[in-house]
């Protein structure tokens, strides 16, 4: 019990560390690598909320497929550092912040202050098979048919609407201006054959 | 833990998430923190699930994570896009995506 506690809070602190990070660092390069450490320390939270399912493809899927496209882009664009306002913090910048507090501090008292009575104990037992693999799957397939389905379909479109948007405009390339042969007369004249 | 530590720690990132898609500029890092947000929200799907012992709840974080990674492919496409056409990747100079 007591470890479970340790646990929640190494990882917890480590999942507002990394967002934090991922708010607040300058340059977007270090930003994707804090989001990674914040997936991680999630997947760990997921854990002990016995999804082991889920930390698993939060750990494959997110820190490993999707932080690697991020990762490229980043690398494409240019990870330069983002200059600061030239206003030195307009509006928006002073009021975001102040925003989230309020926001946070809104969600907090509205969940704690609802009338659910299980909120304060770890939640019912359950049993071995509780977010494995097995039990997913075979929501998926039966409960949960018509969403899979759309799911997969969604991910056939934004895979197309990603070629449709990185391709190049314009259609196809023009072939670059092709160098003559150097023919044998050429060197004879010793002559530049462009 | 109880379940209410869970839900208090989400509701704390994904305030994180909105302070950085409302202050930070670079389309690059809005696209992250709305990840922060949608991270957030699976932690509150998935403390719910075990609170209530029910696995309904996971499948929608993962239906969640599925709608998250095509967001991020479509935001990736349009800031390559953006760069190609030497377009400022800054939110606050773009406001149309007219090509």
């Amino acid at each position: 019990m007591i470890f479970e506690q340790i646990l929640f809070f190494v990882a917890g602190i480590g999942a507002i560390a990394g967002a934090l990070g991922v708010a607040l660092l300058r340059n977007p390069f270090y930003s994707v690598l804090a989001l990674v450490a914040h997936l991680v320390a999630l997947a760990v939270l997921f854990l002990l909320l016995r999804a082991d399912f889920l930390a698993a493809a939060q750990v494959v899927v997110y820190a490993g497929a999707v932080m690697v496209l991020y990762v490229f882009v980043v690398a494409y664009v240019g990870g330069t550092d983002e200059p600061l306002r030239p206003d030195s913090g307009g509006l928006l910048a002073t009021l975001g912040p102040v925003f989230a507090l309020a926001l946070f501090l809104e969600i907090s008292v509205a969940v704690l202050g609802s009338s659910l009575g299980a909120l304060d104990s770890r939640g019912v037992e359950v049993g071995a098979g509780f977010g494995s693999p097995g039990e997913i799957g075979r929501l998926l397939l039966t409960k949960f048919l018509l969403p899979f389905e759309a799911a997969s379909f969604l991910l056939l479109l934004a895979a197309v609407a990603a070629v449709l948007l990185a391709r190049k405009r314009r259609g196809l390339e023009e072939p670059e201006a092709r160098v003559p042969a150097l023919s044998v007369s050429d060197v004879m004249k010793g002559s530049d054959p462009v | 833990m109880s379940t209410s530590w869970f839900v208090v720690l989400s509701a704390f990132i994904f305030s994180i998430g909105a302070a950085g898609v409302l202050t930070r500029r670079s389309p690059l890092v809005i696209l992250l923190c709305l990840e922060l947000m949608l991270n957030a929200g699976n932690l509150a799907l998935i403390a719910f699930s075990r609170m209530l012992g029910n696995s309904d709840g996971q499948i929608f974080a993962l239906m969640v994570m599925v709608v998250a990674a095509c967001e991020v492919v479509i935001g990736l496409g349009i800031i390559v896009g953006m760069f190609r056409r030497r377009l400022p990747i800054d939110v606050d100079e773009m406001s149309e995506l007219r090509g």
